[in-house]
């Protein structure tokens, strides 16, 4: 079974679909979405009709920290953020907006737990940026494997019984086989919006049966997003920093 | 569990047959399997044993990781493992004879002996380089080889794949290796220099030419003494080593790896061609260097952090072989200038590029003492005069350039085998203007493109009322400054 893996599309229309187009076109059997549908991007309501669509048809979605500021607002979240946020929440309809309220924080399946953020405590939304992080978030959780997003960069982790863990940076396209022995904890990049510097859109394949993970990177149409971007009077620097990966 | 193993026990669908051997972290055991019959196998079951540290566990999942992904003649093919949820075990392919141990006990070889198994363990190496795996455990008993003559590496317990997560960057904090083998920037944890492989192979080649160890046997901390002490010369230990195995050996002994040959591809291509080693004061040298050097290098080496070396692909992607089959018939100076001009292009491009400068010299399929004689002989070194000729212009240092003339009836396959052989990268070839007989026959260069197993530019003189090639006149160094 191949499980394609999205986080963080924030309102991107153009690299979602490049995305979902790639994983059907490698015959991705299951979709899991890692929440953060929505912020900074130009097509926040097509992009949820979209994941309710995949829902509908058996997709496992989370909600992600953007997804529920619209609701409760978040004052950890930085202006341009919040501006994004505003004007999300007048594009969004009554029953968009009841979807994504819906949306749980965590799911497990099987060895595997997917949360937004990390597993150490979900709704704080403390980034796994480091092996600090990371090791906090396993041992938080008795599931073998974590994925989880939020950081917008790819990157695993692996820990040994009694070790600490150890940070790796996944190259496009390896798979890498998630031993049994040891835990691991693997960011998904992001669809919408990359920051490791490489613009191309990011998610992930899981192949159940080897517990094996790879990183995929999309090229997709940024010239488009960037420019709805600009059109929609959203700052400028959303649409700068598409072409930039950062 | 795995201590009560037996023969005749079925595990994971293969039958065991006989206990082949039981050392500290694992058993292997000959197995059979219905559905991989007739292939020879053995089962490896790491052995864990209770209150032992997790050295089996980590080595035996890091060989399960990267042997799979790897193929070719010089590794044992993978057939199947299983992890710790019931027996863990690895299945591959089984190799009859006996690893290269033995061979310390005939020790010192003939120097040509030395050169041939050091040509293959380097073949063998550059293969697993390629596929993005360094060894970081080579030693005489973990090379095998096979009835057709490759060397296979087996062990890959401490290896680690550039792509993969190094499970043991942080497991341990002692240094990961064989003693006497292990290289200097390994003993300071640094496992990512593909050259780490190539200071064990000098180590092998060192035991082998004299018959004793460049450092011993050393343990705990006399094992960092190899970043500032460098071994006895081998000569002086067997004044039967030449200067250019000398040469070899003390370059890949280097404690600096920037200052050991940059491929192991390169240490195959001067163990097969001794006499276009170029000789430096390494090769003379007859003893080792004074305190005061010593001393200066012991100062620098307390200092030394790990460097972080660039992946294997982009190392070895850095040092490639570029090939320059050079047609030297007197009717084709052109083609032959067009081809200079390309080679040097290619060389301005790639600084770190090695250039070997071939010729076939064609001989009547009959012929079997061509060369023999003294015209055959006469003519090969006319064809190596104009082959250096050829290449002057190029303005390359002795090191980055060596001369082959081939001697066989078919010149497509002669310059294919020495692509081959000597692992080129990238193979410039010229095309003569087509004809009648070529295009009944084929051509050299179109049977190149087509069976080379790497790179090919093909490079054609421009014929008669085009412009005519400008080539600038001859600058020494002109490549150096290029990069």
């Amino acid at each position: 079974m191949l499980i394609a893996i999205f986080s963080d599309i924030h309102g991107n229309r153009e690299a979602f679909e490049a995305c979902l187009d790639d994983a059907a076109r490698l015959r991705a059997d299951r979709t899991v979405l890692l929440g953060d549908y929505v912020g900074y991007g130009a097509d926040p309501a097509w992009v949820v009709e979209r994941v309710r669509g995949l829902v509908a048809a058996g997709a496992v979605a989370l909600a992600g920290n953007h997804d529920r500021a619209l609701d409760r607002g978040d004052e950890a979240m930085n202006p341009m953020a919040q501006a994004a946020i505003a004007w999300t929440r007048m594009r969004l309809e009554a029953s968009h907006r009841a979807f994504l309220a819906s949306l749980p924080l965590t799911a497990e399946d099987g060895e595997r737990l997917y949360v937004h953020a990390t597993a150490a405590a979900p709704e704080s939304w403390d980034y796994v940026t480091g092996a600090a992080a990371a090791e906090r978030s396993m041992r938080c959780t008795p599931a073998r494997i974590t994925l989880c997003g939020h950081t917008h960069v790819p990157a695993l982790y692996h820990m040994a019984p009694d070790k600490p863990a150890v940070p790796f940076r996944p190259v496009t396209g390896i798979g890498i086989p998630l031993l049994k022995q040891r835990r691991w904890l693997g960011v998904v990049g992001a669809v919408g919006q990359p920051r490791d510097g490489d613009p191309a859109a990011a998610y992930a394949l899981f192949q159940a049966e080897t517990a094996t993970l790879t990183t995929m990177r999309v090229p997709y149409d940024v010239e488009t997003a960037a420019r709805k971007i600009l059109a929609a009077g959203l700052p400028a620097r959303l649409a700068a920093r598409l072409h930039e990966g950062r | 569990m795995a201590a009560r193993l037996k023969a005749g026990d079925e595990v994971g669908g293969f039958r065991l047959g006989h206990n082949l051997h039981r050392g500290g972290m694992a058993m292997l055991w000959s197995v059979t399997h219905p559905d991989h019959d007739p292939l020879p196998m053995i089962m490896k079951v790491p052995i864990v044993e209770y209150g032992e540290g997790p050295g089996a566990i980590v080595g035996f999942e890091v060989e399960q990781m990267i042997l799979p992904r790897l193929c070719g003649p010089h590794v044992p093919r993978f057939v199947a493992s299983a992890d710790f949820t019931d027996q863990a075990f690895i299945v591959m392919e089984r190799l009859d004879g006996s690893s290269l141990l033995p061979v310390i006990d005939e020790a010192p070889l003939a120097p040509e002996r030395v050169a041939t198994i050091g040509a293959e363990v380097a073949t063998a190496l550059h293969d697993l380089h390629r596929q993005h795996v360094l060894h970081l455990d080579l030693k005489p008993s973990n090379v095998m080889r096979r009835a057709s003559g490759e060397a296979v590496l087996i062990d890959f317990g401490l290896s680690r794949h550039d792509q993969l997560p190094d499970l043991l960057a942080e497991e341990f904090h002692l240094p990961l290796g064989t003693a006497p083998y292990i290289a200097p920037e390994q003993v300071l944890g640094d496992r990512t220099d593909p050259r780490s492989d190539l200071f064990a192979l000098g180590v092998m080649l060192y035991l082998f030419a004299t018959g004793s160890r460049p450092f011993g046997n050393p343990g705990g901390r006399q094992l960092k003494r190899r970043l500032w002490r460098d071994p006895h010369p081998p000569r002086r230990l067997n004044p039967a080593v030449p200067p250019w195995l000398q040469e070899v050996i003390l370059a890949c002994l280097e404690a600096e790896p920037g200052n050991r040959p940059a491929t192991a591809a390169q240490v195959a291509l001067a163990l097969r061609h001794p006499e276009q080693v170029p000789l430096t004061e390494r090769a003379e040298r007859v003893r080792r260097a004074g305190l005061r050097t010593v001393a200066g290098r012991w100062f620098k080496a307390i200092g030394r952090e790990p460097t972080t070396a660039p992946a294997v692909a982009r190392h070895l992607a850095s040092a490639p072989i570029i090939m320059a089959a050079v047609d030297l018939a007197p009717d084709q100076a052109e083609l032959a200038d067009a081809l200079r001009l390309i080679v040097r292009r290619i060389l301005a491009i790639e600084p770190g590029a090695r250039l070997a400068c071939v010729n076939v010299l064609r001989t009547a399929r009959l012929a079997v003492e061509f060369g023999e004689d003294e015209q055959g002989r006469s003519l090969h070194v006319r064809r190596l005069v104009e082959l250096k000729h050829w290449a002057r212009p190029l303005g390359l240092t002795d090191e980055r350039v060596t001369y082959a003339v081939l001697e066989s009836p078919d010149p497509a396959d002669a310059l294919l085998t020495y692509a081959r052989q000597a692992h080129v990268d990238h193979i410039a070839v010229g095309a003569r203007a087509a004809s009648a007989v070529r295009r009944f026959l084929g051509s050299t260069s179109s049977r190149i493109v087509a069976e080379a197993p790497c790179n090919v530019t093909v490079v054609r003189a421009r014929a008669p009322g085009e412009a005519p090639w400008n080539e600038p006149p001859a600058e020494p160094q002109a490549a150096a400054r290029a990069g």
